[in-house]
C-alpha cells in the first residue's frame, strides 16, 4: 500500500491548520458560516467532502471514529468513509456511540445522549438556511449581517397559511444563541432537540460550499415557530419491529408489494445495543412482542 | 422477512473489482496503453489538463484510461491528485505573444503579420467517416515547410497602437488561487478567468453560445486564436535570475467586441479574453465570449439579466466536479429524509381529507 505517501489523516498538515482556524472562528460565532478554503477530497463534492474535511482537522492517532449515515454504520458511504480514515489515518474505528471520541454523521444525530469531550461532525450539503428563499449568496450574507429574517419567517407563516402546519420535515431552521438562523444539514426536525444544551461539540461542514459552522457544548438552539403553532419534533407512530422502543426515530421498510410494512430504527448501534439486552419488537424472532 | 443490510464493505469490494474487469473490456482485444491514449486521443488529454488544471499529459492519459473515457471522472481524478502536491512557487507570466504558433488565425483582417496559419485543424475536413482509418492505414507524412522566424505580435496589440481597442495596463498583482481561497464575490476579472480556465466546456460552451443568441450580446470577433507552446519561467532567488523550466501548449483567444463609447470615452473595441492548457479552441472561443459578457459592469452596459452575464451565476455553477458531485450525489441513501417527508405528507394528507369529508 502506498498510504504512506499521504500524511495523517491524508490532509496536509498546513491545510489542517487552515481548516482549524475556521473551526475555532465557527465555535467562537455559533451558527455562523465561516468560508474556508475546501479542498478538492478524493471522493466526490456531496459524498461528504465537507465533514471528513472537518473529520481530519480534528482527528489526532488516540482518537477513536465512528461514522454513520442515516444512522446507520454499515451504509455504503459510512462504511466508504469510516474505511478511508483506516486507511490514511490508522486511528481506531467503532460502531458504538458511547466509545466515539469523533463521530462523522450524515442525516442524523444518534440515539444515545452524547457526552461532554465528544464531537460529532455533520456532512452539510447546502449550509445556507436561506438558501431557498433567495439564490444569491451575496445577498443571504447580507441578510445575516442585518439579521434580516423576516423572509424566512414570511416562508413558514405561508406554509401554515396553506397547509396548516410548518411542511418542513428535515433541514428545520434553528436559531442560535438568539443570533444566527442555522441549516442543522438535512437531520429530520425529530433530531433537532438534541441540538440545544448538547454537551459535545458540533461542527458542520460543506466541502463544495466552502462553509464552516459550529456549536460550542450546551449552546442555546431554537428552532423556528410561533407561539399558536410551536414546533413539534416528529416521527413515524409506531414501535420499532425489532428493539421495540417507542422513543427512537424509525425507517419504513416495505417487506411485500402488498403495502406491508415494518418500521426499524433508523440507528443501527441503538437497536442493536437494545436487543443485545434482550428487548423485543414486534417481529422480533424470539417472538414475545408486547 | 427484512434483514437489516450489512456487507456493505462486501459489496463495495466486489463492486470495485466488476468495475476493474470492465474497463479492461474483452481481454482477447489488446490493452491500451497510456502512451497510445497520450498520443492519439491528445484532445481528450487536453481537456482533462485544462479541467484539471494539472499540466501533465502522461497523468491525463493515465487518468482516462482509468476512468474508462468518462472524461469528468478523468478530470476528478486529476484534481484530488493535484489538491496533494506541494507548491513550490509561482512562475512569471508566461509571454504569449512569444508562443511557437503551431497554428494561429484571425477573423478580422485578412493578412497580418506572423501570417495566418491554419495548422493541424478539423475546420475544413469534409465530416465523412474515415473507413481506411478501421482498417488502420498510416497516414501519409504531412507536407513540411521551414518555421516561420518572423515574430507574431497580437492582434489586440495592433489596434491598440492607434486606440481603437481598450488599454490593459500591466498588473502586478499577485494571481488570486481559486484552490487556496475560498470563492468570494464580486470576484477580480483575473479570478473570473481562472475559474472560467477549468471551468466545464460544456457549460462554457453553451453560455457563449446563449450571448450570440441575444443572452448578453456581445458582438464578439475572434481577432485572433493562437496554439502553440510557450516557455514557462520562474524566479530563482538563489540564482537572483528566471530560469525556464519547460514549455507548455496553450490556446489563447483574444475577441473585439463592439463597443458604442460613452459621454466619457470615444468609441472603442472592447476585449474578451480565453486562455486554455493544451489545445482547445472551442473553449478558449468561449471562454473569451463568457469573460466578455461578466465585463458589463467595468464597461458600464445594462445588466440585462442574461445567464452569461450573472457572475456569481457563471462561478457558482461552472465547475464540473461540484455539478456532478452535487447532482449525482441525490443516489446516495436519503431515507431518514424521505420518511420525514413520508410522514408529513400523510399527516397533511389525513386532515386534508378529514376537512372533506366535514364540509360533505
Amino acid at each position: 500500500m502506498t498510504d504512506q505517501a499521504y500524511n495523517f489523516a491524508y490532509l496536509d498538515e498546513q491545510t489542517k491548520r487552515m481548516i482549524r482556524r475556521a473551526l475555532l472562528k465557527a465555535l467562537a460565532i455559533p451558527g455562523y458560516q465561516v468560508p474556508f478554503a475546501s479542498r478538492e477530497m478524493p471522493m466526490p463534492y456531496g459524498w461528504g467532502t465537507g465533514g471528513v474535511q472537518v473529520t481530519a482537522a480534528c482527528l489526532t492517532p488516540d482518537d477513536r471514529l465512528k461514522v454513520i449515515d442515516q444512522g446507520a454504520d454499515d451504509t455504503t458511504n459510512a462504511v466508504s468513509i469510516r474505511r478511508f480514515f483506516q486507511r490514511t489515518a490508522g486511528v481506531a474505528t467503532t460502531e458504538r456511540t458511547t466509545d466515539a471520541t469523533v463521530i462523522q454523521t450524515r442525516h442524523r444525530i444518534p440515539e444515545q445522549p452524547l457526552a461532554e469531550g465528544q464531537i460529532l461532525v455533520y456532512q452539510v450539503p447546502i449550509p445556507e438556511p436561506l438558501r431557498f428563499l433567495e439564490p444569491r449568496e451575496t445577498e443571504t450574507r447580507k441578510m445575516h449581517e442585518l439579521e434580516e429574517y423576516g423572509l424566512m419567517h414570511v416562508k413558514l407563516y405561508e406554509d401554515i397559511a396553506r397547509h396548516g402546519e410548518i411542511a418542513t420535515a428535515y433541514a428545520y431552521p434553528v436559531r442560535v444563541e438568539g443570533r444566527y438562523v442555522m441549516d442543522p444539514s438535512p437531520i429530520p426536525k425529530f433530531d433537532n432537540p438534541k441540538l440545544a444544551g448538547n454537551p459535545a461539540i458540533q461542527l458542520f461542514g460543506a466541502g463544495r460550499e466552502a462553509r464552516i459552522y459550529a456549536l460550542p457544548p450546551y449552546s442555546d438552539v431554537v428552532s423556528l415557530d410561533f407561539e399558536d403553532h410551536p414546533f413539534t419534533a416528529s416521527k413515524a407512530d409506531h414501535a420499532c419491529d425489532l428493539c421495540g422502543s417507542g422513543s427512537s426515530y424509525l425507517d419504513e421498510v416495505i417487506t411485500d408489494d402488498r403495502g406491508t410494512r415494518m418500521f426499524v430504527c433508523s440507528d443501527t448501534d441503538f437497536c442493536a445495543a437494545r436487543q443485545a439486552q434482550g428487548h423485543c419488537g414486534r417481529l422480533s424472532p424470539q417472538g414475545d412482542a408486547p | 422477512m427484512y434483514v437489516a443490510v450489512k456487507g456493505g464493505e462486501r459489496a463495495i469490494d466486489a463492486a470495485h473489482a466488476w468495475l476493474a474487469e470492465e474497463r479492461r473490456g474483452d481481454p482477447a482485444i489488446p490493452e491500451l496503453t497510456v502512451a497510445q491514449i497520450r498520443e492519439q486521443m491528445a484532445l481528450a488529454v487536453n481537456r482533462v489538463m485544462a479541467e484539471g488544471s494539472l499540466y501533465d499529459p502522461d497523468l491525463a492519459a493515465l487518468a482516462i484510461k482509468q476512468a474508462r473515457g468518462d472524461l469528468i471522472e478523468a478530470v476528478f481524478l486529476i484534481r484530488a491528485y493535484r489538491t496533494t502536491l506541494p507548491r513550490f512557487g509561482t512562475s512569471r507570466p508566461v509571454d504569449t505573444a512569444a508562443m511557437a504558433v503551431d497554428r494561429r488565425v484571425s477573423a478580422t483582417f485578412k493578412d497580418l503579420p506572423g501570417g495566418q496559419v491554419l495548422g493541424p485543424t478539423f475546420d475544413y475536413t469534409h465530416r465523412l467517416l474515415d473507413f481506411a482509418l478501421a482498417a488502420e492505414g498510416e497516414a501519409p507524412p504531412a507536407p513540411q515547410a521551414p518555421a516561420r522566424d518572423e515574430p507574431v505580435p497580437h492582434v489586440t496589440g495592433l489596434l491598440d497602437r492607434d486606440g481603437l481597442i481598450e488599454g490593459q495596463p500591466a498588473d502586478d498583482t499577485p494571481a488570486p488561487d481559486l484552490t487556496r481561497q475560498p470563492l468570494e464575490l464580486p470576484a477580480s476579472r483575473a479570478l473570473r478567468l481562472q475559474a472560467l480556465a477549468r471551468a466545464d466546456e460544456g457549460f462554457t460552451l453553451s453560455l457563449a453560445y446563449s450571448t450570440q443568441r441575444g443572452y448578453g450580446r456581445t458582438h464578439a470577433f475572434v481577432g485572433e486564436l493562437r496554439i502553440g507552446r510557450v516557455a514557462v519561467q520562474v524566479d530563482l532567488p538563489e540564482l537572483g535570475f528566471a530560469v525556464e523550466i519547460g514549455e507548455v501548449e496553450l490556446t489563447e483567444c483574444d475577441t473585439v467586441n463592439q463597443f458604442k463609447g460613452s459621454r466619457t470615452e470615444p468609441p472603442q473595441f472592447t476585449r474578451g479574453y480565453g486562455l486554455v492548457m493544451g489545445q482547445s479552441e472551442r473553449k478558449a472561443i468561449s471562454m473569451s465570449l463568457v469573460d466578455r459578457a461578466l465585463r458589463w459592469q467595468e464597461l458600464g452596459e445594462d445588466f440585462t439579466g442574461a445567464p452569461a452575464q450573472d457572475e456569481e451565476f457563471v462561478l457558482s455553477h461552472c465547475d464540473n466536479i461540484q455539478s456532478t458531485g452535487f447532482l449525482e450525489h441525490i443516489k446516495l441513501p436519503h431515507y431518514v429524509d424521505f420518511q420525514a417527508e413520508l410522514e408529513l405528507v400523510r399527516r397533511m394528507r389525513r386532515e386534508a381529507m378529514q376537512m372533506q369529508e366535514a364540509a360533505e
